[in-house]
């Protein structure tokens, strides 16, 4: 066993924990009760994390289950409330020409998947999140970030299985073109 | 009846969320293997997934 673990060193984790939580959560109270209960079972836990390469990593490891725990418990106080753009995909109607064609066809991303080792482009993703519409983040995050099935995020939330692909549709194409606009776009070639 | 990329856009992304019926799998298989925006469409909507499940990100690597 190393040393015990110091509640002060976990404390510097709050404020990153508190993003990741915010962002699924869209509730500052419920955000920081999960982030409260998360420091709490990792100093509980008595795990020696000063062998551990990534403390961050096994935090938001722990955060995963809170926040699927908040939103299992919450989505069934607070079914989602769908507005009628919700509905249906009108506002995407924009993104395709009268034929069906897309007005902008997607660029091809090169290498996304070295994307994936950056810091940065998570910080891109969580902005690209943070500026959808809330009923379609609330959806996406709990199918993709929470990965929780379909059917169980229809029932919790209350709503029919076509308006939560509708849902997931919306988010999709707004992140995709969000990521191509801030990450794989220009940009992208410039920080080369 | 033939796919158009509106329509296959929507399947792509259902596709992902429920396992689709013989004659959309079909449907979409032939529209995607002829159509360079919904190719790129499919994979990007993949990596998405992807890239959520891995939010946020590498961790910061602990100092010595």
């Amino acid at each position: 066993m190393g040393p015990p673990i110091e509640p002060s060193e976990l404390e510097k984790y709050r404020p990153q924990l508190l993003k990741f939580a915010m962002l699924q959560l869209r509730d500052p109270t419920s955000a920081e009760d999960a982030v409260q209960e998360t420091l709490l079972a990792a100093i509980q836990s008595g795990v020696d994390f000063a062998g551990k390469s990534s403390v961050s990593t096994w935090l938001v490891g722990i955060l995963k289950h809170k926040v699927i725990d908040t939103i299992r418990r919450r989505s069934r106080e607070r079914p989602l409330e769908l507005s009628p753009d919700d509905q249906s995909p009108e506002d995407l109607e924009v993104l395709f020409k009268d034929d069906g064609h897309f007005q902008d066809p997607p660029a091809d991303w090169m290498d996304p998947e070295a994307a994936l080792t950056q810091r940065r482009f998570f910080e891109t993703l969580e902005r690209c999140l943070e500026d959808l519409p809330k009923n379609a983040a609330r959806v996406f995050t709990m199918r993709e970030v929470a990965g929780l099935e379909t059917d169980e995020i229809c029932k919790e939330v209350g709503i029919t299985a076509t308006n939560c692909g509708v849902l997931l549709y919306r988010a999709r194409l707004r992140l995709r073109s969000c990521l191509e606009q801030r990450w794989f776009g220009g940009d992208a070639a410039r920080r080369k | 009846m033939k796919l158009t990329c509106k329509e296959a856009a929507r399947l792509i992304s259902e596709g992902l969320d429920r396992n689709l019926n013989a004659a959309e799998r079909t449907k979409l298989r032939l529209h995607v293997a002829v159509c360079k925006a919904c190719d790129r469409v499919s994979k990007q909507f993949e990596f998405l997934r992807r890239a959520a499940r891995q939010y946020p990100g590498p961790g910061e690597e602990r100092e010595k």
